[in-house]
């Protein structure tokens, strides 16, 4: 028998009334396994993730089937996610300043969720807990699981924030842009710890953000998404070498690195021309026919679906040279 | 945290003193001749100066305010010039009326506010949540005497469940006097439950869309959980804010329902003395309240200590 993988998402819709910000996002996550999910802010990333974990906001819903250690998450009740929260299934958040309950001890915060989850009593909590931070290598751990969050730095934060995520050796974890609030010196640490965690635990790891990087360096597979949809999917090298998608390549081109960013102001960085549509006005069509450069009134009509080549385009980069000659 | 309530004590005492100071400048230094105002206009000279001077009104100011400071520390709030009774004695027998009432109504208050406001934070889409908003806002309108009528209407004149008002003194009648006082603690609870059901309802939804709280369902909390372990405990901290500043708001409410209720408490005292041009036990009477009022404050911040580990810590 196979391991079951740690989460399966199947054509899920995420919504506000009839505005949907996810729209028939389905993709695979195996036991172990490592995704990043890639896209513009309001491309529904950070959407996706919270349906996953049930803490929608107020007035969204989710639609579909979210498959998770053998239950459909989309159609529990609050009562049986929070059992499953922090425990199988559970996330980093991006902001570890605001994400910390200010009024109490940063070791007691992961020591309940041990205490909550894994039923030991609180002494023992709180020692698996200072345990946890060793491993996080935060310092001095028995006096900095007596502080409170106002009284330590921001990667310390993030840090506690991990180890209250994988306090239940959770078979997943999405961790959302877990290091865009911190400094650029701390993110690389805090980066290199996640990975390391995740990976000693065999925790499933869904990465959301849009550090292309920071995805090479960490996940097996990528997905990235455009206004709601994943336009293109597959092995990490054969997308970032290979992109299929027009918005991939993009994405790709639009990359600073040491080459293209010229200091004498004569700039190579492209961008991708035009912006995120709004949901209340989604193109009809592919959602970024107007702005490809290889639109056709074709894109303008039908929406594509996902490929066995791994894009939702009906001109995918490389063919068209092929169609043209 | 000793750092914090020493600084906190400090700033009482400062702050009483000032009070004492104003107090005294504003009756003794604004009213004239205080002895030709006690005597009223038909007196004679020879009398105002007997007076002055039984009452050692001739001596300069600062004097008199230190032997007036000088006493109130030792408990004695000078006497009356008409009776000569001891204005510690006119004082303890109103306290045993408004202390109940005005603590009586401000947890009546908070029992209303704390649930009241919670639901209708988490539930403004839902019809009860819109009708707890809207009677917080008629309660917030409604003043406090009209309050106390109606309810003296309908449950002492229609119903005659309860006393319209007057005092049953507690050694009298324990129950006659709890009796007297429902009323008006009703009063006064529900026009203050009503302007802090709105406080209430603020701070709750400011908490509950916090990240630490998504943080605290995201661990394994259910949306009750995250509310009752994290979010009140967070809400506490502006709540008690706002309680603080709203005692003074309550002692004048208490001025009101103790008239409309006939209830002889210390508020009525000094509306009386007033009148009477009792100068010293307005004097006296007036501090007490400040005095109260400020110590309440004092225990609402170091509450706040003890709820914020922020403040606590903070140099």
């Amino acid at each position: 028998m196979t391991t079951p993988p740690a989460i399966e998402v199947k054509n899920l819709t995420v919504g506000y009334e009839d505005l949907n910000a996810v729209r028939g996002v389905s993709f695979t996550l195996p036991a172990g396994g490592r995704m990043g999910l890639v896209g513009e802010s309001g491309s529904g990333k950070s959407m996706t993730a919270l349906a996953l974990m049930g803490l929608l906001p107020a007035g969204w819903q989710a639609h579909g089937e979210v498959l998770h250690d053998g239950v459909n998450l989309v159609s529990q009740s609050d009562r049986v996610l929070s059992s499953r929260r922090g425990r199988t299934i559970s996330m980093v958040f991006q902001d570890p300043m605001s994400s910390l309950n200010p009024v109490r001890r940063v070791g007691d915060q992961i020591a309940d969720v041990i205490h909550r989850h894994n039923g030991v009593g609180r002494r023992e909590a709180m020692r698996q807990a200072v345990d946890l931070m060793v491993q996080m290598n935060l310092p001095r751990p028995e006096q900095l699981a007596r502080s409170y969050p106002h009284q330590i730095s921001g990667g310390q934060k993030q840090r506690i924030m991990i180890a209250m995520a994988l306090a239940c050796y959770p078979q997943l974890i999405i961790a959302d842009e877990p290091t865009t609030a911190l400094d650029v010196t701390v993110q690389k640490q805090v980066l290199r710890l996640l990975n390391a965690a995740t990976r000693e635990r065999n925790s499933a790891l869904l990465m959301i953000t849009h550090d292309l990087p920071v995805i090479a360096a960490m996940c097996d597979t990528v997905a990235v998404m455009y206004a709601g949809r994943i336009v293109e999917y597959g092995p990490v090298q054969d997308v970032f070498r290979n992109p299929r998608h027009h918005y991939t390549r993009g994405l790709l081109d639009s990359q600073p690195t040491m080459d293209n960013i010229a200091l004498d102001g004569s700039s190579r960085l492209v961008s991708i021309p035009g912006m995120v549509p709004p949901l209340q006005r989604l193109p009809s069509g592919c959602a970024f026919n107007p702005r490809c450069p290889a639109a056709t009134e074709k894109c303008r009509t039908e929406m594509p679906e996902l490929a066995p080549n791994g894009a939702a385009c009906w001109h995918p980069v490389g063919a068209v040279q092929v169609v043209e000659a | 945290m000793p750092v914090y309530i020493a600084r906190k004590l400090a700033f009482f005492l400062l702050a009483v003193l000032v009070a004492s100071i104003a107090i005294f400048l504003l009756i003794r230094g604004a009213g004239g001749n205080v002895a030709a105002v006690i005597l009223g206009k038909d007196a004679t000279a020879e009398a105002i100066n007997a007076l002055a001077q039984q009452y050692g009104l001739d001596r300069p100011l600062f004097v008199q305010y230190f032997d007036w400071i000088g006493n109130l520390l030792q408990g004695d709030l000078g006497r009356s010039f008409r009776t000569n009774e001891p204005v510690t004695d006119l004082v303890v027998s109103r306290l045993s009326i408004s202390i109940p009432l005005c603590v009586s109504g401000l947890i009546l208050g908070l029992v209303i506010a704390i649930p009241a406001g919670t639901y209708s934070a988490l539930n403004s889409d839902k019809p009860l949540g819109a009708v707890i908003a809207l009677l917080s806002q008629v309660g917030i309108a409604v003043p406090v005497f009209w309050a106390g009528i109606l309810l003296s209407l309908l449950f002492g004149v229609r119903l005659g469940w309860l006393p319209t008002g007057g005092w049953t003194n507690w050694d009298v009648s324990l129950w006659g006097a709890v009796r007297s006082l429902v009323l008006p603690v009703i009063s006064l609870g529900l026009i203050l439950g009503a302007s802090l059901t709105r406080y209430v309802r603020s701070a709750v939804l400011d908490v509950m869309n916090q990240d630490y709280v998504r943080t605290a369902r995201a661990t394994g909390m259910t949306r009750m959980q995250a509310l009752l372990q994290v979010g009140l405990r967070n809400a506490a901290l502006p709540i008690a804010t706002v309680v603080g500043l709203q005692i003074a708001e309550l002692i004048g409410g208490t001025v009101i329902i103790e008239t409309v209720f006939s209830l002889p408490g210390l508020s009525r005292m000094i509306l009386a003395n007033v009148a009477a041009r009792e100068v010293i036990v307005v004097q006296s009477t007036v501090m007490l309240i400040i005095i109260f009022v400020m110590f309440i404050n004092l225990i609402v911040d170091l509450l706040y200590g003890v709820l914020d580990p922020r403040v606590r810590l903070a140099r």
